[in-house]
């Protein structure tokens, strides 16, 4: 058993402690906005905040994220305020396929917070998910577009 | 503001209305554009035909019969209906009708294959249609209500007026009566000129789900009492199970059973994907690899270096002239040999399917690019009829071709048939994604030119050898044992027409198939024909003291419309103009899929081997742009899906096996390698090319031209990786 705060809400699930968190997250939590990829912690899909910052989930332990506020894609938006990167990943037409946008959306939400005016060579050394659509224009100009907002 | 809905329809969307009760489903099947009863949906909302169901609200339930991948033609495909239907573009939403549901009633939303740049350019027509005939009925229904001629009613946004009566009303109001009036046997389309939702950058029906993790994926399907399975497949191509011991993980956390898939896969169910994987993982397994095992990379290679030679066996694709007399009596020959690699789709979501089986009923979720091969394979597996089967269609986390495929389908219903009653979900790992797929074909080519004194080209010889996808994964279709897609891009006519006129000409095939499973990959044969014959040009024109584009000029007069993009790409690069400093430039151009593309990358390199891609323009003529906005992003995404392989992809075969098995080995170009595309869009009208695929063919040549510029140094082999060469 394992005690998870995900998304502000505490949740004691059956799991191993050496499950990686992806799947608790996933298959326990029922959460599946965050996606599986690599499992090797290369891809970023499936990126969360651990603490506020950005991580790849499938690459840490359920033991290792006790006790630390994690937050997953269902629970970037406040109530029914989409995150100014969900609103602006909306604007701008972002997604294609969509299934790394969950892990992008967090990993340049966490970017932001901590550099809310990023530059190109910023956004080169955060954004290192993997997106096969090839979405990469878009997501510079959305981030832009919220920085200079 | 539109509605932004994903896609779903449950299986009982279609219900028939009271009229055709008794009579069954036979009455809707007949009238594919309506017709006396009412076909209703879920809510009870009519059918006006069977691609536009209007709800009393107004709201319009545009239905789509091809696969949402990220290649945005959900969007496309509704705005093509709603074009003709003159209905308000922001009370849209879609929907996907079944496979089966098509097949009840005898297929009338057609093909629902979503591959070959096809989705929109292949449908077009009838979706129109079946938007103009909505709309028709839907005028006819107020004009007998209001009793005054169709002809004096107009229709702008879903608002019918008689305007010499002043009277109003909405698609909403008379979409009972219209959906009962017989459909006109004719319709007359908009003149393209008068377009004003098609050609529009309009945002996409399914981004909104897409940014909160509320899209369903095949990965996500919930059923209740679902249980979950883990597979390993043999890893040698052909190979088979010899046995396995299950006893070993018998009393491992959540396993509830452990099955043989077919011959050569075994599957562990348990109740979580992690403890499925997990017990996978320990159990033992013997294989009997059979000969394939002996094969490796350079088994292939060398079988294939065999092909080159003239003395062997090859198919003739596209020829003129004498080009063996021509390069014999010529003043300068240049040769050179290229090849490409096997690659990976390796979409970001890996292959699974839902499956639920019963004595008498299957049902299938799953991301599928051609619904109706998948629901073909849930019978198969199943063994039960058409009307006990179904498959319904979720969102694609990516298919580049490969989810045109349905072993992961067929897998599904194999596990689920030895646990009646159980849903269950099969996912692959990525490690099984990647070496199991169904891979881009290997080949090898080598070309020969040749000059007259004047160094004007005049005989072109161009030698394939190498894998025919075809031969492996529709037979039916190869032509006297030629597989004639072998010669997309430099084909004699047709949607891939090679664009050069050389008098001596001869583009032939040797036909060598690798047991590695080829399979449709983004672009398909496009890829390594226009890498091959675009880097060639590139040769021959340095070899002719000729500048590049100049050169393909100078062979394009016949082919108009190939210039014109070449020419598009030319300017906007400011290719008569000298590149600043460091800078140097590479160009290409291709026909695929019905449409002309041209690419001119900008590159910097270092120390000879680090390249930084600094600047791409890319042409493209398909004719019409349904949504610029979208095909933009699929000609930047094809850039991206092109030079990653190019850079990084590869796949090596090893003891019969693939190599790579994640991402740590088959990598993918993050942001940071991707410079800004600049799309530049010349339609000239008159027909109907794709767009998903044909870029790529340009995005690997200009680059590797450029390199060249840059350094003098040609590079005829894919990945750069393993030339030690990688971006900046």
């Amino acid at each position: 058993m394992a005690n998870l705060t995900i998304n502000g809400k505490t949740f004691t699930l059956d799991v191993e402690p050496d499950t990686p968190l992806l799947w608790a997250i996933r298959e326990n939590a029922g959460l599946t906005g965050t996606k599986y990829g690599c499992g090797i912690a290369q891809c970023g899909a499936c990126t969360v905040h651990m603490d506020g910052v950005a991580i790849r989930s499938c690459g840490i332990s359920v033991a290792e994220a006790e006790g630390k506020p994690i937050t997953t894609i269902e629970g970037l938006a406040s109530g029914s305020t989409l995150h100014k990167v969900q609103q602006a990943w909306i604007a701008k037409d972002v997604p294609q396929c969509g299934y790394c946008q969950s892990g992008m959306i967090m990993a340049v939400a966490a970017l932001l917070s901590e550099k809310p005016k990023p530059t190109d060579a910023d956004i080169d050394e955060a954004i290192t998910n993997i997106c096969r659509c090839g979405t990469f224009q878009q997501v510079r100009e959305a981030i832009h577009t919220i920085a200079s907002a | 503001m539109n509605k932004h809905v994903s896609p779903k329809m449950n299986r009982r969307s279609f219900i028939i209305g009271t009229a055709a009760v008794g009579t069954g489903l036979a009455i809707g099947l007949d009238i594919p554009f309506g017709g006396p009863a009412v076909v209703r949906a879920a809510d009870g909302s009519p059918e006006v035909n069977a691609w536009v169901v209007v709800r009393p609200d107004d709201t319009v339930v545009i239905r789509i019969a091809r696969s949402e991948m990220g290649q945005g033609s959900l969007t496309g495909l509704a705005q093509l209906v709603a074009e003709e239907l003159e209905c308000d573009w922001s009370k849209v939403t879609t929907e996907y009708p079944t496979p089966g549901q098509s097949v009840a009633r005898k297929r009338v939303w057609g093909d629902f294959s979503t591959g070959g740049s096809r989705g929109i350019r292949s449908s077009q027509d009838y979706v129109r249609k079946g938007g103009a005939t909505a709309r028709v009925m839907l005028i006819q229904a107020a004009a007998d209500e209001w009793k005054v001629p169709a002809a004096e009613c107009t229709v702008a946004k879903g608002v019918i007026t008689h305007k010499a009566s002043g009277k109003t009303t909405t698609y909403g109001k008379v979409a009972e009566a219209a959906a009962k009036l017989t459909p006109p046997a004719d319709v007359k389309l908009k003149d393209p000129k008068d377009w004003t939702i098609v050609g529009k950058g309009l945002l996409r029906l399914d981004t909104a789900d897409k940014t909160t993790g509320t899209m369903v994926y095949g990965i996500d399907i919930k059923l209740p009492g679902m249980l979950n399975a883990a597979i390993k497949d043999c890893p040698v191509f052909g190979g088979k199970v010899k046995s396995f011991d299950e006893a070993k993980v018998d009393g491992m956390k959540g396993v509830k059973k452990v099955v043989k898939v077919g011959d050569s896969a075994v599957a562990v169910v348990a109740d979580t994907w992690w403890h499925a994987k997990t017990a996978l993982e320990a159990l033992p397994i013997v294989w009997d690899e059979g000969d394939n095992a002996k094969v490796s990379s350079e088994t292939i290679a060398k079988w294939l270096a065999e092909g080159l030679d003239d003395a062997q066996p090859a198919y003739v694709g596209n020829k003129n002239g004498d080009v063996k007399a021509a390069i014999a009596g010529a003043a300068k020959k240049v040769e050179a040999v290229y090849n490409y690699p096997y690659q990976n789709h390796a979409t970001m979501e890996p292959m699974n399917a839902t499956a639920l089986y019963t004595a008498d009923k299957c049902d299938v979720w799953c991301g599928t690019q051609n619904g109706e091969a998948a629901f073909a394979a849930v019978l198969e597996a199943s063994g039960l009829p058409a009307e006990k089967c179904d498959v319904h269609k979720v969102m694609l986390g990516g298919g580049f071709g490969r989810r045109g495929m349905t072993d992961y389908v067929r897998q599904a219903v194999a596990i689920a048939k030895q646990m009646p009653g159980t849903p269950i979900k099969l996912l692959w790992s990525r490690e099984e994604d990647m070496t199991h797929g169904r891979y881009h074909p290997i080949t090898q080519c080598k070309m020969t030119g040749a000059f007259d004194a004047d160094n004007n080209l005049v005989a072109l010889h161009y030698r394939l050898s190498g894998q025919s996808i075809l031969f492996s994964l529709r037979p039916e279709a190869l032509q006297n044992g030629m597989d004639p897609a072998a010669f997309q891009g430099v084909a004699q006519s047709g949607e891939a027409a090679f664009g050069y006129s050389v008098p001596n000409l001869l583009i032939e095939h040797a036909m060598r198939n690798p047991h590695v499973p080829p399979g449709f990959w983004r672009g398909v044969n496009v890829n390594h024909n226009a890498i091959y014959m675009e880097c060639f040009m590139d040769e021959l024109a340095h070899a002719a003291g000729q500048d590049p584009l100049e050169f393909r000029r100078k062979l394009m007069g016949k082919n108009p419309k190939h210039l014109a993009v070449l020419n598009a790409v030319a300017e906007k690069i400011g290719w008569t103009t000298p590149a600043p400093q460091g800078v140097y430039r590479g160009i290409a151009q291709v026909m695929g899929y019905g449409s002309y593309v041209a690419g001119a990358a900008e590159i910097s390199v270092t120390d000879g081997s680090k390249i930084k891609v600094l600047r791409i323009v890319a042409s493209t003529d398909p004719g019409y742009v349904v949504n610029p906005a979208q095909v933009e992003r699929q000609i930047a995404g094809s850039f991206v899906y092109g030079l990653s392989a190019l850079f990084y992809g590869g796949c090596t075969v090893k003891d019969g096996r693939i190599e790579q098995t994640n991402f740590d080995t088959f990598n993918s170009m993050r942001i940071n390698e991707m410079p800004k595309v600049e799309s530049v869009m010349v339609p000239s009208g008159g027909f109907w090319g794709g767009v998903g695929e044909p870029t790529i063919g340009v995005a690997a040549p200009a680059v590797l031209n450029a390199y060249f510029a840059a350094t003098g140094k040609r590079i005829r082999s894919v990945p750069l990786r393993d030339q030690n060469i990688s971006f900046a």
